[in-house]
Protein backbone atom coordinates (compact mmCIF):
# COMPACT_ATOMS: atom_id res chain seq x y z
CA UNK A 1 0.00 0.00 0.00
CA UNK A 2 1.04 3.60 -0.61
CA UNK A 3 -0.81 6.89 -0.66
CA UNK A 4 -0.65 9.26 -3.57
CA UNK A 5 -2.07 12.72 -4.10
CA UNK A 6 -1.97 15.22 -6.93
CA UNK A 7 -3.41 18.70 -7.21
CA UNK A 8 -3.58 21.10 -10.15
CA UNK A 9 -4.53 24.71 -9.56
CA UNK A 10 -6.87 26.66 -11.78
CA UNK A 11 -6.65 30.00 -9.94
CA UNK A 12 -3.90 32.32 -8.69
CA UNK A 13 -5.47 32.33 -5.25
CA UNK A 14 -5.34 28.55 -5.00
CA UNK A 15 -1.76 28.47 -6.40
CA UNK A 16 -0.64 30.86 -3.66
CA UNK A 17 -1.85 28.49 -0.96
CA UNK A 18 -1.08 25.22 -2.78
CA UNK A 19 1.29 24.04 -0.04
CA UNK A 20 -1.32 24.32 2.70
CA UNK A 21 -3.64 22.04 0.74
CA UNK A 22 -0.89 19.67 -0.34
CA UNK A 23 0.22 19.26 3.28
CA UNK A 24 -3.34 18.54 4.42
CA UNK A 25 -3.80 15.95 1.68
CA UNK A 26 -0.49 14.27 2.45
CA UNK A 27 -1.28 14.11 6.18
CA UNK A 28 -4.55 12.33 5.38
CA UNK A 29 -2.60 9.68 3.45
CA UNK A 30 -0.01 9.01 6.16
CA UNK A 31 -1.78 5.81 7.30
CA UNK A 32 -1.25 4.38 3.80
CA UNK A 33 2.50 4.99 3.90
CA UNK A 34 4.34 5.75 7.12
CA UNK A 35 7.81 4.75 5.78
CA UNK A 36 8.63 7.83 3.77
CA UNK A 37 7.09 10.84 2.11
CA UNK A 38 7.79 13.24 -0.70
CA UNK A 39 6.36 15.99 -2.83
CA UNK A 40 7.07 17.56 -6.21
CA UNK A 41 5.92 21.11 -6.74
CA UNK A 42 5.94 23.16 -9.93
CA UNK A 43 6.60 26.89 -9.52
CA UNK A 44 8.76 29.90 -10.35
CA UNK A 45 10.17 28.90 -13.77
CA UNK A 46 13.82 29.81 -14.17
CA UNK A 47 15.12 31.84 -17.11
CA UNK A 48 16.10 30.27 -20.43
CA UNK A 49 19.49 28.63 -20.19
CA UNK A 50 19.05 27.89 -16.49
CA UNK A 51 18.00 24.80 -14.55
CA UNK A 52 16.61 24.08 -11.11
CA UNK A 53 18.15 20.96 -9.57
CA UNK A 54 16.89 19.27 -6.39
CA UNK A 55 19.79 17.65 -4.54
CA UNK A 56 20.32 15.50 -1.49
CA UNK A 57 23.46 14.32 0.29
CA UNK A 58 23.27 11.34 2.64
CA UNK A 59 26.16 12.63 4.72
CA UNK A 60 25.00 16.23 4.78
CA UNK A 61 25.44 19.17 2.44
CA UNK A 62 28.57 21.27 2.79
CA UNK A 63 27.04 24.53 1.65
CA UNK A 64 30.28 26.36 1.07
CA UNK A 65 31.88 23.54 -0.92
CA UNK A 66 28.71 22.97 -2.96
CA UNK A 67 28.40 26.68 -3.78
CA UNK A 68 32.02 26.75 -4.96
CA UNK A 69 31.71 23.55 -7.01
CA UNK A 70 28.44 24.45 -8.75
CA UNK A 71 29.64 27.96 -9.54
CA UNK A 72 32.90 26.67 -10.98
CA UNK A 73 31.29 23.88 -13.01
CA UNK A 74 27.97 25.34 -14.13
CA UNK A 75 27.65 28.91 -12.92
CA UNK A 76 25.48 29.24 -9.83
CA UNK A 77 22.49 31.59 -9.79
CA UNK A 78 21.10 30.60 -6.41
CA UNK A 79 21.43 27.91 -3.74
CA UNK A 80 18.87 27.21 -1.04
CA UNK A 81 19.51 24.55 1.56
CA UNK A 82 16.96 22.91 3.81
CA UNK A 83 18.10 21.08 6.90
CA UNK A 84 21.42 19.28 6.72
CA UNK A 85 20.95 17.18 3.65
CA UNK A 86 18.86 18.95 1.06
CA UNK A 87 19.62 21.69 -1.48
CA UNK A 88 17.82 23.38 -4.37
CA UNK A 89 20.25 24.87 -6.86
CA UNK A 90 19.55 27.18 -9.79
CA UNK A 91 22.43 26.94 -12.25
CA UNK A 92 23.37 28.40 -15.63
CA UNK A 93 22.99 25.24 -17.69
CA UNK A 94 20.28 23.23 -19.42
CA UNK A 95 18.66 20.71 -17.03
CA UNK A 96 20.15 17.66 -18.76
CA UNK A 97 23.62 19.21 -18.88
CA UNK A 98 23.38 20.20 -15.22
CA UNK A 99 22.37 16.65 -14.26
CA UNK A 100 25.19 15.16 -16.31
CA UNK A 101 27.83 17.43 -14.80
CA UNK A 102 26.66 16.96 -11.21
CA UNK A 103 26.38 13.20 -11.71
CA UNK A 104 29.94 13.01 -12.97
CA UNK A 105 31.67 15.60 -10.76
CA UNK A 106 29.81 15.44 -7.44
CA UNK A 107 29.24 11.72 -6.83
CA UNK A 108 28.24 12.26 -3.18
CA UNK A 109 25.06 14.02 -4.27
CA UNK A 110 21.74 12.41 -5.18
CA UNK A 111 19.90 14.26 -7.94
CA UNK A 112 16.20 14.12 -7.06
CA UNK A 113 15.06 15.99 -10.14
CA UNK A 114 15.90 18.73 -12.60
CA UNK A 115 13.99 21.07 -14.83
CA UNK A 116 12.86 24.64 -15.20
CA UNK A 117 10.08 24.48 -12.60
CA UNK A 118 10.12 21.24 -10.67
CA UNK A 119 11.25 21.08 -7.05
CA UNK A 120 11.36 17.70 -5.32
CA UNK A 121 11.54 17.14 -1.59
CA UNK A 122 11.50 13.64 -0.10
CA UNK A 123 12.85 11.74 2.86
CA UNK A 124 12.56 8.44 4.70
CA UNK A 125 10.59 9.84 7.62
CA UNK A 126 6.95 9.73 8.70
CA UNK A 127 4.79 12.04 6.57
CA UNK A 128 3.96 14.27 9.55
CA UNK A 129 7.65 14.80 10.26
CA UNK A 130 8.33 15.33 6.55
CA UNK A 131 5.64 18.04 6.32
CA UNK A 132 7.16 19.88 9.28
CA UNK A 133 10.79 19.41 8.23
CA UNK A 134 10.28 20.72 4.70
CA UNK A 135 7.65 23.38 5.52
CA UNK A 136 5.36 21.84 2.90
CA UNK A 137 2.52 24.12 4.04
CA UNK A 138 4.49 27.18 2.91
CA UNK A 139 4.94 26.03 -0.68
CA UNK A 140 3.11 27.68 -3.54
CA UNK A 141 2.84 26.51 -7.12
CA UNK A 142 0.69 25.68 -10.12
CA UNK A 143 0.51 21.94 -9.43
CA UNK A 144 2.02 19.33 -7.16
CA UNK A 145 2.25 15.63 -6.47
CA UNK A 146 2.71 13.88 -3.15
CA UNK A 147 3.41 10.37 -1.95
CA UNK A 148 3.42 8.42 1.29
CA UNK A 149 5.24 5.12 0.99
CA UNK A 150 4.75 1.68 2.46
CA UNK A 151 7.69 -0.06 0.82
CA UNK A 152 7.26 -3.36 -0.98
CA UNK A 153 9.69 -3.52 -3.90
CA UNK A 154 12.88 -1.94 -2.62
CA UNK A 155 14.63 -0.45 0.41
CA UNK A 156 13.27 2.30 2.63
CA UNK A 157 15.67 5.12 1.83
CA UNK A 158 15.31 8.78 0.90
CA UNK A 159 16.45 7.95 -2.64
CA UNK A 160 13.88 5.17 -2.89
CA UNK A 161 11.10 7.51 -1.84
CA UNK A 162 8.71 9.04 -4.33
CA UNK A 163 8.25 11.23 -6.35
CA UNK A 164 10.55 9.95 -9.07
CA UNK A 165 11.82 12.26 -11.73
CA UNK A 166 13.92 11.02 -14.60
CA UNK A 167 13.59 13.79 -17.14
CA UNK A 168 13.21 17.49 -17.37
CA UNK A 169 10.29 18.53 -15.17
CA UNK A 170 8.63 15.12 -15.52
CA UNK A 171 7.67 13.46 -12.31
CA UNK A 172 5.63 10.45 -11.21
CA UNK A 173 4.09 9.05 -8.06
CA UNK A 174 2.93 5.45 -8.03
CA UNK A 175 0.70 3.26 -5.91
CA UNK A 176 1.18 -0.37 -6.86
CA UNK A 177 3.96 -2.64 -8.02
CA UNK A 178 5.28 -3.44 -11.48
CA UNK A 179 6.16 -6.98 -12.48
CA UNK A 180 8.17 -6.32 -15.64
CA UNK A 181 10.37 -3.54 -14.28
CA UNK A 182 13.64 -5.50 -14.47
CA UNK A 183 13.34 -6.23 -18.18
CA UNK A 184 12.17 -2.68 -18.88
CA UNK A 185 15.02 -1.25 -16.80
CA UNK A 186 17.54 -3.24 -18.86
CA UNK A 187 16.00 -2.02 -22.10
CA UNK A 188 15.97 1.62 -21.00
CA UNK A 189 19.52 1.37 -19.61
CA UNK A 190 20.73 0.04 -22.95
CA UNK A 191 19.18 3.11 -24.58
CA UNK A 192 21.07 5.37 -22.18
CA UNK A 193 18.85 5.96 -19.13
CA UNK A 194 20.84 6.23 -15.91
CA UNK A 195 18.96 4.66 -12.98
CA UNK A 196 19.59 5.89 -9.46
CA UNK A 197 17.68 3.22 -7.51
CA UNK A 198 16.36 -0.35 -7.76
CA UNK A 199 12.81 0.96 -7.44
CA UNK A 200 10.12 -0.20 -9.88
CA UNK A 201 8.45 3.22 -9.93
CA UNK A 202 11.65 4.86 -11.16
CA UNK A 203 11.39 2.54 -14.17
CA UNK A 204 7.87 3.82 -14.87
CA UNK A 205 9.10 7.42 -14.68
CA UNK A 206 12.03 6.60 -16.97
CA UNK A 207 9.72 4.83 -19.41
CA UNK A 208 7.50 7.94 -19.66
CA UNK A 209 10.54 10.18 -20.04
CA UNK A 210 11.78 8.05 -22.92
CA UNK A 211 8.40 8.05 -24.69
CA UNK A 212 8.06 11.83 -24.35
CA UNK A 213 11.65 12.35 -25.51
CA UNK A 214 10.66 10.25 -28.53
CA UNK A 215 8.09 12.88 -29.45
CA UNK A 216 4.90 11.67 -27.77
CA UNK A 217 2.66 13.92 -25.69
CA UNK A 218 1.97 13.06 -22.06
CA UNK A 219 -1.39 11.53 -22.86
CA UNK A 220 -0.06 9.27 -25.65
CA UNK A 221 2.92 8.27 -23.51
CA UNK A 222 0.58 7.25 -20.69
CA UNK A 223 -1.66 5.32 -23.07
CA UNK A 224 1.37 3.30 -24.15
CA UNK A 225 1.84 2.26 -20.50
CA UNK A 226 -1.26 0.12 -20.89
CA UNK A 227 0.64 -1.95 -23.48
CA UNK A 228 4.08 -2.00 -21.98
CA UNK A 229 3.81 -1.90 -18.19
CA UNK A 230 2.75 -5.08 -16.44
CA UNK A 231 1.55 -4.92 -12.87
CA UNK A 232 -0.60 -2.84 -10.59
CA UNK A 233 -0.50 0.89 -10.84
CA UNK A 234 -2.28 4.10 -10.16
CA UNK A 235 -0.03 6.89 -11.45
CA UNK A 236 -0.20 10.63 -10.97
CA UNK A 237 2.17 12.40 -13.33
CA UNK A 238 3.34 15.99 -13.57
CA UNK A 239 5.07 17.85 -16.38
CA UNK A 240 6.06 21.52 -16.60
CA UNK A 241 2.48 22.50 -17.35
CA UNK A 242 0.50 19.27 -17.22
CA UNK A 243 -1.05 16.86 -14.76
CA UNK A 244 -2.37 13.38 -15.54
CA UNK A 245 -3.73 10.26 -13.86
CA UNK A 246 -3.81 6.66 -15.07
CA UNK A 247 -4.94 3.40 -13.46
CA UNK A 248 -4.10 -0.04 -14.79
CA UNK A 249 -6.95 -1.92 -16.52
CA UNK A 250 -7.58 -4.22 -13.54
CA UNK A 251 -7.72 -1.21 -11.18
CA UNK A 252 -6.56 -3.01 -8.05
CA UNK A 253 -5.23 0.22 -6.61
CA UNK A 254 -7.71 2.85 -5.56
CA UNK A 255 -8.07 6.38 -6.89
CA UNK A 256 -10.64 9.10 -6.62
CA UNK A 257 -10.74 12.48 -8.31
CA UNK A 258 -12.53 15.76 -7.73
CA UNK A 259 -12.80 19.03 -9.60
CA UNK A 260 -14.06 22.53 -8.81
CA UNK A 261 -13.65 25.89 -10.55
CA UNK A 262 -10.42 26.36 -8.59
CA UNK A 263 -8.71 22.99 -8.68
CA UNK A 264 -8.50 19.42 -9.92
CA UNK A 265 -7.20 16.80 -7.51
CA UNK A 266 -6.67 13.07 -7.20
CA UNK A 267 -5.92 10.90 -4.22
CA UNK A 268 -5.81 7.26 -3.18
CA UNK A 269 -8.75 7.89 -0.87
CA UNK A 270 -11.52 10.46 -0.72
CA UNK A 271 -10.49 11.63 2.75
CA UNK A 272 -7.49 13.38 1.18
CA UNK A 273 -9.85 15.31 -1.11
CA UNK A 274 -12.34 16.11 1.65
CA UNK A 275 -9.79 18.52 3.19
CA UNK A 276 -9.74 20.76 0.08
CA UNK A 277 -11.77 23.99 -0.01
CA UNK A 278 -15.15 23.44 -1.63
CA UNK A 279 -14.76 19.64 -1.62
CA UNK A 280 -18.33 19.06 -0.45
CA UNK A 281 -19.67 20.71 -3.61
CA UNK A 282 -16.98 19.35 -5.96
CA UNK A 283 -17.65 16.95 -8.82
CA UNK A 284 -16.26 13.68 -7.47
CA UNK A 285 -15.61 10.55 -9.54
CA UNK A 286 -13.56 7.42 -9.60
CA UNK A 287 -11.23 7.36 -12.62
CA UNK A 288 -12.08 4.52 -15.01
CA UNK A 289 -9.51 1.74 -15.31
CA UNK A 290 -7.18 2.14 -18.28
CA UNK A 291 -8.31 5.69 -19.11
CA UNK A 292 -5.92 8.65 -19.14
CA UNK A 293 -7.18 11.81 -17.43
CA UNK A 294 -5.10 14.91 -18.09
CA UNK A 295 -5.12 18.67 -17.60
CA UNK A 296 -2.88 21.34 -19.11
CA UNK A 297 0.15 19.90 -20.81
CA UNK A 298 -0.02 21.70 -24.18
CA UNK A 299 3.75 21.73 -24.35
CA UNK A 300 4.20 18.39 -22.58
CA UNK B 1 -28.75 1.46 30.58
CA UNK B 2 -31.26 3.89 29.12
CA UNK B 3 -31.51 4.18 25.38
CA UNK B 4 -31.40 7.69 23.92
CA UNK B 5 -33.81 8.63 21.13
CA UNK B 6 -31.02 10.11 19.06
CA UNK B 7 -27.27 10.60 19.33
CA UNK B 8 -25.17 12.86 17.14
CA UNK B 9 -21.50 12.37 16.26
CA UNK B 10 -19.38 15.01 14.53
CA UNK B 11 -16.45 13.18 12.95
CA UNK B 12 -14.53 16.36 12.02
CA UNK B 13 -12.25 15.73 14.99
CA UNK B 14 -12.22 11.93 14.67
CA UNK B 15 -14.54 9.89 16.83
CA UNK B 16 -15.29 6.90 14.57
CA UNK B 17 -14.42 4.55 17.44
CA UNK B 18 -16.79 6.39 19.78
CA UNK B 19 -19.60 6.22 17.21
CA UNK B 20 -19.08 2.53 16.60
CA UNK B 21 -18.75 1.77 20.32
CA UNK B 22 -22.09 3.50 20.96
CA UNK B 23 -23.65 1.55 18.09
CA UNK B 24 -22.33 -1.75 19.43
CA UNK B 25 -23.51 -0.95 22.96
CA UNK B 26 -26.99 -0.05 21.72
CA UNK B 27 -26.96 3.43 23.23
CA UNK B 28 -29.57 5.00 20.92
CA UNK B 29 -32.34 4.29 18.44
CA UNK B 30 -31.04 6.79 15.92
CA UNK B 31 -27.55 8.04 15.13
CA UNK B 32 -26.72 11.15 13.17
CA UNK B 33 -23.19 11.32 11.78
CA UNK B 34 -21.91 14.75 10.72
CA UNK B 35 -18.77 15.66 8.76
CA UNK B 36 -17.73 12.08 7.94
CA UNK B 37 -14.97 13.47 5.67
CA UNK B 38 -14.30 10.15 3.94
CA UNK B 39 -13.34 8.36 7.16
CA UNK B 40 -13.18 4.58 7.14
CA UNK B 41 -15.35 2.03 8.93
CA UNK B 42 -18.14 4.49 9.73
CA UNK B 43 -21.05 2.59 11.32
CA UNK B 44 -19.36 -0.78 10.90
CA UNK B 45 -20.62 -3.73 12.89
CA UNK B 46 -24.06 -2.43 13.88
CA UNK B 47 -26.22 -5.19 15.40
CA UNK B 48 -29.55 -3.60 16.27
CA UNK B 49 -32.56 -2.33 14.40
CA UNK B 50 -31.51 1.33 14.47
CA UNK B 51 -31.30 4.20 11.97
CA UNK B 52 -27.92 5.68 11.08
CA UNK B 53 -27.94 8.89 9.03
CA UNK B 54 -24.57 9.90 7.62
CA UNK B 55 -24.45 13.47 6.33
CA UNK B 56 -21.66 13.30 3.74
CA UNK B 57 -19.20 10.96 2.04
CA UNK B 58 -17.57 8.01 3.76
CA UNK B 59 -14.37 6.03 3.19
CA UNK B 60 -13.82 2.28 3.23
CA UNK B 61 -16.10 -0.41 4.69
CA UNK B 62 -18.96 1.83 5.77
CA UNK B 63 -21.72 -0.32 7.34
CA UNK B 64 -19.51 -3.38 7.04
CA UNK B 65 -20.87 -6.50 8.76
CA UNK B 66 -24.17 -4.68 9.26
CA UNK B 67 -26.97 -6.54 11.03
CA UNK B 68 -30.52 -5.17 11.20
CA UNK B 69 -29.55 -1.47 11.06
CA UNK B 70 -30.68 0.94 8.34
CA UNK B 71 -27.72 3.06 7.28
CA UNK B 72 -28.21 6.02 4.94
CA UNK B 73 -25.17 7.69 3.37
CA UNK B 74 -26.00 11.16 2.04
CA UNK B 75 -22.89 11.25 -0.13
CA UNK B 76 -20.52 8.80 -1.80
CA UNK B 77 -19.12 5.61 -0.30
CA UNK B 78 -15.56 4.30 -0.59
CA UNK B 79 -14.35 0.75 -1.13
CA UNK B 80 -16.40 -2.11 0.32
CA UNK B 81 -19.57 -0.38 1.51
CA UNK B 82 -21.77 -2.93 3.35
CA UNK B 83 -19.17 -5.64 2.87
CA UNK B 84 -20.16 -8.83 4.61
CA UNK B 85 -23.55 -7.37 5.58
CA UNK B 86 -25.74 -9.98 7.27
CA UNK B 87 -29.08 -8.14 7.29
CA UNK B 88 -30.50 -4.64 7.42
CA UNK B 89 -30.49 -1.96 4.73
CA UNK B 90 -27.80 0.37 3.42
CA UNK B 91 -28.69 3.28 1.12
CA UNK B 92 -26.04 5.33 -0.69
CA UNK B 93 -27.29 8.58 -2.23
CA UNK B 94 -24.21 9.07 -4.43
CA UNK B 95 -21.69 6.71 -6.00
CA UNK B 96 -20.00 3.69 -4.43
CA UNK B 97 -16.40 2.67 -5.04
CA UNK B 98 -15.11 -0.85 -5.67
CA UNK B 99 -16.36 -4.04 -4.06
CA UNK B 100 -19.67 -2.59 -2.89
CA UNK B 101 -21.59 -5.29 -1.02
CA UNK B 102 -18.66 -7.70 -1.21
CA UNK B 103 -19.48 -11.05 0.32
CA UNK B 104 -22.75 -9.77 1.81
CA UNK B 105 -24.92 -12.57 3.21
CA UNK B 106 -28.24 -10.78 3.58
CA UNK B 107 -30.03 -7.45 3.64
CA UNK B 108 -30.28 -4.76 0.96
CA UNK B 109 -27.63 -2.41 -0.44
CA UNK B 110 -29.15 0.29 -2.67
CA UNK B 111 -26.88 2.70 -4.53
CA UNK B 112 -28.53 5.69 -6.23
CA UNK B 113 -25.44 6.55 -8.30
CA UNK B 114 -22.90 4.25 -9.94
CA UNK B 115 -20.83 1.50 -8.36
CA UNK B 116 -17.36 0.81 -9.73
CA UNK B 117 -15.45 -2.44 -10.23
CA UNK B 118 -16.23 -5.73 -8.49
CA UNK B 119 -19.65 -4.69 -7.22
CA UNK B 120 -21.27 -7.60 -5.32
CA UNK B 121 -18.12 -9.71 -5.60
CA UNK B 122 -18.57 -13.07 -3.87
CA UNK B 123 -22.15 -12.15 -2.98
CA UNK B 124 -23.57 -14.70 -0.54
CA UNK B 125 -27.25 -13.86 -0.30
CA UNK B 126 -27.82 -10.11 -0.09
CA UNK B 127 -29.63 -7.93 -2.63
CA UNK B 128 -27.57 -5.21 -4.31
CA UNK B 129 -29.53 -2.67 -6.37
CA UNK B 130 -27.70 0.00 -8.37
CA UNK B 131 -29.59 2.89 -10.01
CA UNK B 132 -26.61 3.69 -12.27
CA UNK B 133 -23.94 1.45 -13.76
CA UNK B 134 -21.41 -1.02 -12.34
CA UNK B 135 -17.74 -1.54 -13.25
CA UNK B 136 -15.83 -4.57 -14.41
CA UNK B 137 -15.86 -7.99 -12.71
CA UNK B 138 -19.12 -7.30 -10.92
CA UNK B 139 -20.72 -10.33 -9.23
CA UNK B 140 -17.44 -12.25 -9.61
CA UNK B 141 -17.93 -15.67 -7.98
CA UNK B 142 -21.26 -14.54 -6.55
CA UNK B 143 -22.83 -17.51 -4.81
CA UNK B 144 -26.30 -16.46 -3.84
CA UNK B 145 -28.43 -13.31 -3.73
CA UNK B 146 -29.36 -10.79 -6.41
CA UNK B 147 -27.59 -7.96 -8.24
CA UNK B 148 -29.84 -5.57 -10.15
CA UNK B 149 -28.26 -2.84 -12.28
CA UNK B 150 -30.42 -0.17 -13.90
CA UNK B 151 -27.56 1.16 -16.04
CA UNK B 152 -24.70 -0.67 -17.77
CA UNK B 153 -22.29 -3.34 -16.57
CA UNK B 154 -18.53 -3.39 -17.25
CA UNK B 155 -16.44 -6.24 -18.58
CA UNK B 156 -16.60 -9.82 -17.33
CA UNK B 157 -19.95 -9.57 -15.58
CA UNK B 158 -20.68 -12.60 -13.42
CA UNK B 159 -17.36 -14.33 -14.02
CA UNK B 160 -17.27 -17.78 -12.36
CA UNK B 161 -20.77 -17.21 -11.09
CA UNK B 162 -22.52 -19.70 -8.81
CA UNK B 163 -26.22 -19.28 -8.04
CA UNK B 164 -26.59 -15.51 -7.65
CA UNK B 165 -29.06 -13.91 -10.08
CA UNK B 166 -28.14 -10.81 -12.09
CA UNK B 167 -30.46 -8.32 -13.81
CA UNK B 168 -29.11 -5.55 -16.03
CA UNK B 169 -31.18 -2.95 -17.88
CA UNK B 170 -28.43 -1.38 -20.02
CA UNK B 171 -25.46 -2.65 -21.99
CA UNK B 172 -23.21 -5.41 -20.70
CA UNK B 173 -19.63 -4.85 -21.94
CA UNK B 174 -18.93 -8.59 -21.76
CA UNK B 175 -19.94 -11.64 -19.79
CA UNK B 176 -17.36 -13.45 -17.67
CA UNK B 177 -16.56 -17.16 -17.80
CA UNK B 178 -19.64 -19.35 -17.40
CA UNK B 179 -22.07 -16.40 -17.21
CA UNK B 180 -24.89 -16.51 -19.76
CA UNK B 181 -28.05 -14.60 -20.54
CA UNK B 182 -31.22 -16.37 -19.44
CA UNK B 183 -34.90 -15.97 -20.17
CA UNK B 184 -36.87 -13.43 -18.09
CA UNK B 185 -40.04 -15.19 -16.90
CA UNK B 186 -42.91 -13.82 -14.80
CA UNK B 187 -41.29 -14.84 -11.53
CA UNK B 188 -38.20 -12.82 -12.53
CA UNK B 189 -40.27 -9.78 -13.46
CA UNK B 190 -41.87 -9.99 -10.01
CA UNK B 191 -38.40 -10.16 -8.50
CA UNK B 192 -37.30 -7.04 -10.43
CA UNK B 193 -40.37 -5.13 -9.21
CA UNK B 194 -39.65 -6.23 -5.65
CA UNK B 195 -36.00 -5.16 -5.79
CA UNK B 196 -36.75 -1.77 -7.36
CA UNK B 197 -39.45 -1.11 -4.78
CA UNK B 198 -37.19 -2.10 -1.89
CA UNK B 199 -34.51 0.28 -3.17
CA UNK B 200 -37.00 3.06 -3.86
CA UNK B 201 -36.16 3.21 -7.59
CA UNK B 202 -39.72 2.71 -8.77
CA UNK B 203 -39.39 5.03 -11.79
CA UNK B 204 -37.41 2.38 -13.70
CA UNK B 205 -39.12 0.42 -16.49
CA UNK B 206 -39.24 -3.27 -15.54
CA UNK B 207 -39.68 -4.58 -19.07
CA UNK B 208 -36.19 -3.49 -20.17
CA UNK B 209 -34.18 -5.75 -17.84
CA UNK B 210 -32.32 -8.84 -19.01
CA UNK B 211 -31.36 -11.70 -16.78
CA UNK B 212 -27.94 -13.35 -16.44
CA UNK B 213 -26.91 -16.42 -14.51
CA UNK B 214 -24.53 -19.32 -14.31
CA UNK B 215 -24.32 -21.81 -17.17
CA UNK B 216 -23.08 -24.25 -14.48
CA UNK B 217 -20.33 -25.55 -16.74
CA UNK B 218 -17.60 -24.89 -14.16
CA UNK B 219 -19.27 -26.86 -11.40
CA UNK B 220 -17.72 -30.19 -12.27
CA UNK B 221 -14.31 -31.23 -13.45
CA UNK B 222 -14.16 -31.81 -17.20
CA UNK B 223 -11.51 -34.28 -18.31
CA UNK B 224 -10.92 -32.17 -21.44
CA UNK B 225 -9.43 -29.51 -19.16
CA UNK B 226 -6.96 -31.88 -17.46
CA UNK B 227 -4.09 -30.28 -19.37
CA UNK B 228 -4.84 -26.93 -17.73
CA UNK B 229 -3.80 -28.14 -14.28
Amino acid sequence: MCGIVGVYSKSDRFSAELGTHLAAMLAEMSHRGPDSAGVAVYRDPVAAGQAKVSLRAEDGIDREALTEALDRGLGLERLETQGDSFALATVHAEPAAAEAWIGAELPGLQILGAGRQIEIYKDAVHPDEFIARFDVGDLSGSHALGHTRMATESRVTAAGSHPFSTGRDLCLVHNGSLSNHNRLRDELAREGTVFRTANDSEVAAAYLTRRIAGGEGLEAALESCLENLDGFYTFAVGTADGFAVLRDPIACKPAVMAETEEWVAMASEYRALAVLPGAAAARVWEPEPGVVYSWGGESA
Amino acid sequence: MSVAASLSFDLAAGGVRELNAALHAGEAAEYRVLEPGGRHAVAAGAMDEVEVLIEGSVGYYCAGMNQRATVRVRGNAGVGVAENMMSGRVFVAGDASQAAGASAHGGLLAIAGNASARCAISLKGADVVVRGSVGHMSAFMAQSGRLLVCGDAGEALGDSLYEARIYVRGEVASLGADCVEKEVRDEHRAEIVELLAAAGFDDVEVADFRRYGSARRLYNFDVDNAGEY
